[in-house]
């Protein structure tokens, strides 16, 4: 019965329910695309490992204003990382870090692509990095400290130059200088389109002395357990400021994140763009809940003479009311059904670039939406969009039907 | 027993500072099983008084019993089942619903008075058959002759066994021929116990019924009993 009014005017009827798609579109599409986001990264944040934090100079954003302010900051040392290790008992490992931009690996004849990340690392940076080694073995503390030319391998690289025999005892070649293959590290898969496996990790000292010791490290540190970790990161965050004189009152001048912090920034962040998609769509839901009224009348005065015949056959008000609002509701929830279908899409179509796990319309496990109040999974989400839509079709439904209900028989048997 | 108390009903529109007297101090009474025909000329209040026969209207005045409950007194969902279940409306113009073929239209009345699918789907068919249009069920009015449409119409107004039948000039939008099979039908339901009550411009339609009432402006001018005559029927 509800393709009734659609038929009445199919020009408005499309652009109402465009309003209505759009709205429910643009909720859910962004909805499901943060969602897998956030998904992606809480599953897929594993560069660190649990209960393990991490000090560098610059914090994290996924915006970058934050290197405006803290541009002066002067750079984590390697004596001031070795300061630390010295006065911090407490932890389970401290691992030490520091990138050297992005190489090309040469082994024999072959080559990487030039997108393998050359690290370097300390005997403990392995754990702390959450790094499982999977052929050979990890530095000793005598190669790191005599900057011994050996490196371990990302599984990215392993996967490209060394597809068919052992990697290890071979000898590969960045920057024309020779490492000699010890180990190899399990892989950890795409994240957010990047690959965590396309590293090659030498011994922070060697690339010291091959790259310089001007530049920023990484201090990584793992609590023994979850009770400690914030006990720990208040006494690093002490003795670093010791270490780096750091007046007191005055703000910290290097940076903590751990996956927490980062999960959290990034949730902040989505809440915000949420928020915001959420009152953009209320604003579509109202116009095409106009719309809906408006194509309603004019179903209604173009079906006068049709209601007219249903009273005179014994239809009650009520009987004419819900039969023009379950119109309108019906009408509505098409548009809201399209609007899922469309978000759905939208939103997989992120999980699909950014190789992430998509979120289908029916997943139930994964919240999508966290509010103080209510958290909802994409399932959720779309009941609720639907059942918003009933809602819109019966708020603006309501004032043309109550019209339709309520027009004087005999009149409207004599509508022409 | 009365099925139609009518006492000094009056209608009167107010079209600015004009009055309208479209029905002026009318008295009838209706049996039940009566065949009864309401002539008169244009504007004399014929629709004016079946509406009001039919529960559709209200009068200005005067009283109107159906089956010996007090119309006047009833609310809005009295007055949609009274015309639910106790009359059967057919029309000049037919008034089928155009999207709706011919076994939904018939069932139309029967969803209004709460009957389940199957029941109705049951009654709509055998009305259906009742009126020769057995095999017409699922076409939509519009692929139907004005005949059939009107039959459909009939049919309608029979399904849910209504004390009586209004037909406002059944046959105003027919040729002669089908106006008179029209009318045959008519005859035919009043054999078998039906309450009709129909209005028509025509002499010769009038005289299918047992009773004319004759109404000029809005006031019966004569309400006599006619001897049936031999018509000649179509064959
Ligand atoms: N809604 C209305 N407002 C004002 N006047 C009305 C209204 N309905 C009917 N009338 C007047 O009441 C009088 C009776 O009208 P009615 O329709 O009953 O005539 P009728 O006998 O059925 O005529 P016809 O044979 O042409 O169908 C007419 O003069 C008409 O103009
Ligand atoms: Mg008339």
């Amino acid at each position: 019965m509800a393709i009734i009014a659609i038929r009445v005017n199919k020009l408005r009827s499309s652009l109402t329910l465009l309003g209505i798609g759009v709205g429910v579109f643009s909720i859910i599409g962004v909805m499901t695309a943060m969602g897998v986001l956030q998904n992606a990264i809480e599953n897929g944040l594993s560069g660190l490992g649990t209960n393990t934090f991490q000090i560098q100079k610059f914090p994290v954003t996924f915006f970058h204003d934050g290197r405006s302010r803290s541009r002066n900051r002067k750079d984590i040392t390697l004596e001031q990382g070795e300061m630390f290790i010295e006065r911090m008992n407490e932890a389970k490992y401290i691992g030490l870090e520091s990138w050297f931009g992005i190489k090309q690996i040469f082994h024999n004849n072959d080559k990487t692509n030039p997108n393998i990340s050359l690290v370097g690392e300390t005997v403990q940076g392995f754990p702390t990095n959450n790094w499982t080694i999977k052929q050979g073995r990890a530095f000793t503390n005598q190669e790191v400290d005599n900057a011994a030319s050996v490196c371990v391998l990302g599984n990215g690289v392993v996967e490209k130059l060394f597809e068919r025999g052992s990697p290890i005892g071979e000898i590969v070649k960045i920057d024309g200088n020779k490492f000699r293959v010890i180990g190899t590290v399990e892989p950890k898969g795409g994240f957010l389109g990047g690959n965590q496996d396309n590293y090659l990790a030498i011994p922070l000292t060697t690339a010291m002395s091959l790259y310089g010791k001007q530049r920023s490290i990484n201090i990584m540190v793992q609590t023994r357990d979850q009770e400690s970790y914030n006990d720990i990161i208040e006494l690093s965050t002490a003795i670093l400021r010791t270490i780096r004189h750091v007046p007191p009152g005055a703000e910290d001048d290097f940076a903590i994140f751990s996956n927490d912090t980062l999960i959290k920034q990034f949730n902040d962040l989505t809440f915000m763009v949420k928020i915001g998609t959420l009152g953009i769509a209320c604003i579509a839901l109202l116009a095409a809940g106009v719309g809906i009224m408006n194509i309603m009348l004019v179903s209604v005065t173009e079906r006068t003479k049709e209601i007219g015949i249903r009273k005179a056959l014994g239809a009650t008000k009520i009987n004419v009311l819900m039969q023009f609002l379950s119109e309108s509701v019906v009408f509505s929830q098409i548009g809201g059904v399209i609007g899922i279908i469309a978000g759905s899409i939208l939103g997989n179509v992120v999980a699909l670039i950014t190789s992430a796990p998509p979120i289908l319309p029916w997943n139930s496990s994964v919240a999508i939406l966290s509010t103080p109040f209510v958290s909802l999974s994409a399932l959720g989400l779309n009941i609720v969009a639907i059942i918003f839509c009933s809602f819109i079709g019966i708020v603006f439904g309501v004032y043309p039907a109550w019209k339709a209900a309520n027009l004087d028989p005999i009149e409207s048997l004599r509508y022409e | 027993m009365n099925v139609i108390n009518i006492r000094n009903i009056s209608k009167t529109y107010v079209m600015g500072v004009e009055e309208v007297h479209a029905l002026h101090d009318v008295t009838v009474q209706i049996d039940r099983g009566e065949y009864v025909a309401i002539m008169g000329p244009s504007g004399s209040g014929k629709s004016t008084l079946m509406n009001m026969l039919g529960c559709l209207d209200t009068p200005t005045s005067g009283l109107y019993e159906f089956n010996g409950a007090n119309v006047s007194e009833m609310n809005d969902n009295d007055l949609a089942r009274i015309r639910n279940k106790e009359i059967g409306f057919v029309f000049q113009t037919f008034n089928l619903i155009p999207r709706s073929d011919a076994l939904h239209n018939v069932e139309l009345p029967l969803i209004y008075g709460g009957v389940n699918a199957h029941e109705r789907k049951r009654l709509a068919a055998e009305a259906l058959n009742h009126v020769n249009l057995g095999d017409r069920m699922h076409h939509r009015p519009n692929e139907l002759s004005g005949g059939q449409r009107q039959r459909v119409a009939i049919a309608r107004a029979l399904v849910t066994k209504p004390s009586i039948i209004l037909a406002d000039e059944p046959t105003g939008n027919l040729d002669t021929k089908t106006g008179d099979e029209i009318m045959t039908l008519f005859e035919e339901l009043h054999h078998q116990g039906n309450t009709i009550i129909l209005v028509t411009h025509e002499e010769y339609i009038a005289e299918h019924a047992h009773r004319i009432i004759r109404l000029r402006d809005g006031v019966i001018e004569k309400d006599e009993n006619v001897q049936k005559r031999v018509i000649p029927t179509v064959a």
